[in-house]
């Protein structure tokens, strides 16, 4: 009675090859991670030491350290957040919490979009009409942070209206129902139960913003700077440029200082990655419905 | 018939109300008064109008785009759209809902929310309240040892009494009960009830349930809801002695349908 007829066996065959075919396709993403990293190490492994790390290049950039890049890309990124993460948090917080479903909603939300499509060349040359040119901040880190600032906007805005979107509404209803104000509602309800997305969505610009080429070329990043910058009105060297400079513009670089740079950009990145998915996962952890 | 009581007993009077989603209408030309210190209920099927009904009187419809409401509420004789401060009346209204929600913070924050929107700061005056509310609310002896554990992961019983204590936590004397034993057990379901009948010395309730017997082991009076058009009001006792004015009414209750 509950042998297997022949439709059984073929529907068996048939769930086995589609589980390998998708386990393949899902195994096969994390060979480029695997053999990228694994270059970096083995090549540029031995050009990273203390001194790789705290000295300035020397001798047009063939030997010496990529201390100014590294300290660039931290100045960029801190402008670039202080930027961007109160606009961001603030504008998702009402796109998600109080307004209304009208056309001006939807204008904001395919602007969002929009900006998220915008190619990096062209926010580059936005900011060098903005605010290098028009506001007259020169070619400077607040100049090229705020360009970092406006092209990560999406990101911090999209990550922090999914994590409000997925406190329950029950909740918010609950809590208007005993005479809370909107604001009383976010404030107490709302926020402390989605600050873990919100923090991953910020750590998610932090990588995007330390990787960014493009934008920080025409807006505020020098090619070589032997000095560090004093304030947000100074030009910096960064880390991504350096990496472009030194593989691509510069003669006779040691391929071990273009791996090793590389190295280092990645494992800043990584780094911050790894710090949020530690964040996430403690915060989540303390479930709370 | 049911006489018309004095103005002074009226607690809701619900004049030619009618509700709107879009252009489904919820509700229409509903007409009743509520009085003083009675447990209301409303019984009907799903869909009759019944929660569109309790989202109205606390001005619910202020967070609905689509949500519109004609005709008149009035709460102690002022209409709701007229109260100046929205908060305080529905601080005045105590809300329970279908399914239990436990806000995600500690027992006792989740009581204390409601007096400390309102302004009360002093820990001593909060402690008194806490446990005034959730002795009430007959949870108090389950929990006064982990006070600062979540209100949301206690079981679904616990969580719809948890409700009940942070809707007494706002003074109200008006309080709504929407198919509260929806998601507890029987036993809970008893020991709330039995609270219920202790609380309509201090303020009126309204209780919408889709247990029959329910409204009768409750309610003074009840109202029968369908398809958005309130049937009939009457003694309770009446809608199932058969003294009822309207054939569907004994239909229901008798469980001919719905």
């Amino acid at each position: 009675m509950f042998e297997a007829t022949e439709l059984n066996a073929q529907h068996a065959r048939t769930e086995k090859l589609y589980r390998i075919l998708f386990g393949l396709m899902a195994v096969l993403l994390i060979l480029p991670v695997i053999t990228i990293l694994t270059v970096l190490v083995v090549r540029g492994g031995p050009a990273i030491s203390f001194e790789f790390l705290f000295s300035e290049p020397i001798n047009g950039m063939t030997e010496g350290g990529i201390f100014p890049a590294l300290v660039g890309t931290i100045w960029l990124v801190s402008v670039a957040l202080v930027a961007s993460v109160p606009i961001g948090v603030a504008a998702a917080i009402y796109l998600s919490e109080y307004a209304p479903k009208n056309w001006l909603t939807r204008a904001i939300n395919l602007a969002i979009i929009n900006l998220a499509g915008v190619p990096s060349i062209v926010h580059a040359l936005f900011g060098v009409g903005a605010f290098v040119l028009f506001f007259n901040f020169g070619t400077s880190i607040l100049a090229a942070s705020l360009t970092l600032a406006i092209m990560t906007l999406p990101v911090v805005i999209v990550a922090t209206r999914e994590s409000l979107q997925a406190v329950p509404q029950a909740f918010r209803e609950a809590c208007w129902s005993m005479g809370a104000t909107r604001w009383q509602t976010i404030r107490h309800v709302v926020l402390p139960n989605s600050v873990s997305g919100i923090l991953t969505g910020v750590i998610l610009e932090v990588s995007r913003t330390a990787g960014e080429t493009a934008p920080i070329m025409f807006t505020g990043a020098t090619l070589f700077l032997p000095f560090l910058p004093e304030t947000v009105f100074d030009q910096t060297m960064a880390l991504s440029l350096h990496l472009f400079t030194v593989s691509t513009q510069v003669p006779n670089v040691p391929e071990e200082v273009q791996y090793g740079t590389a190295l280092v950009l990645i494992g800043l990145v990584l780094s911050m990655n790894a710090v949020s998915i530690g964040v996430r996962t403690y915060l989540r952890g303390k479930k709370k419905w | 018939m049911v006489g018309t009581p004095a103005a002074a007993d009226v607690k809701l009077d619900v004049k030619n109300l009618a509700i709107h989603y879009g252009d489904t209408c919820a509700l229409r030309d509903t007409s009743f008064q509520i009085r003083k210190n009675e447990i209301f209920g409303i019984i009907g099927p799903a869909n009759s109008g019944k929660t569109s009904f309790l989202r109205a009187i606390n001005r619910m419809d202020m967070f609905d785009d689509n949500m519109r409401i004609d005709g008149e509420i009035l709460l102690d004789g002022t209409e709701v759209r007229n109260w100046r401060n929205v908060y305080a009346l529905r601080r005045r209204v105590g809300v329970v809902f279908p399914l239990p929600v436990g806000l995600p913070l500690s027992i006792y924050d989740n009581v204390a929310l409601s007096p400390r929107l309102a302004g009360t700061r002093k820990k001593a005056d909060l402690d008194v309240i806490v446990e005034r509310c959730l002795t009430r609310a007959a949870l108090w002896d389950e929990v006064k040892d982990r006070l600062n554990s979540l209100g949301s992961l206690l079981s679904g019983g616990q969580q719809q009494r948890l409700t009940i204590a942070r809707a007494l936590s706002q003074q109200p004397d008006l309080l709504l009960l929407d198919e509260f034993s929806i998601a507890v057990d029987p036993v809970t379901t008893m020991r709330i009830e039995d609270v219920l009948k202790e609380l309509r010395e201090e303020m009126t309730i309204i209780l919408v349930t889709n247990l029959v017997q329910q409204a009768r082991r409750l309610a003074d009076r009840t109202a029968f809801f369908l398809t958005g058009e309130c049937v009939e009001v009457a003694e309770t006792e009446d809608l199932f002695t058969g003294a009822v004015s309207d054939q569907r009414t004994s239909d229901y209750v008798e469980g001919r349908f719905g």
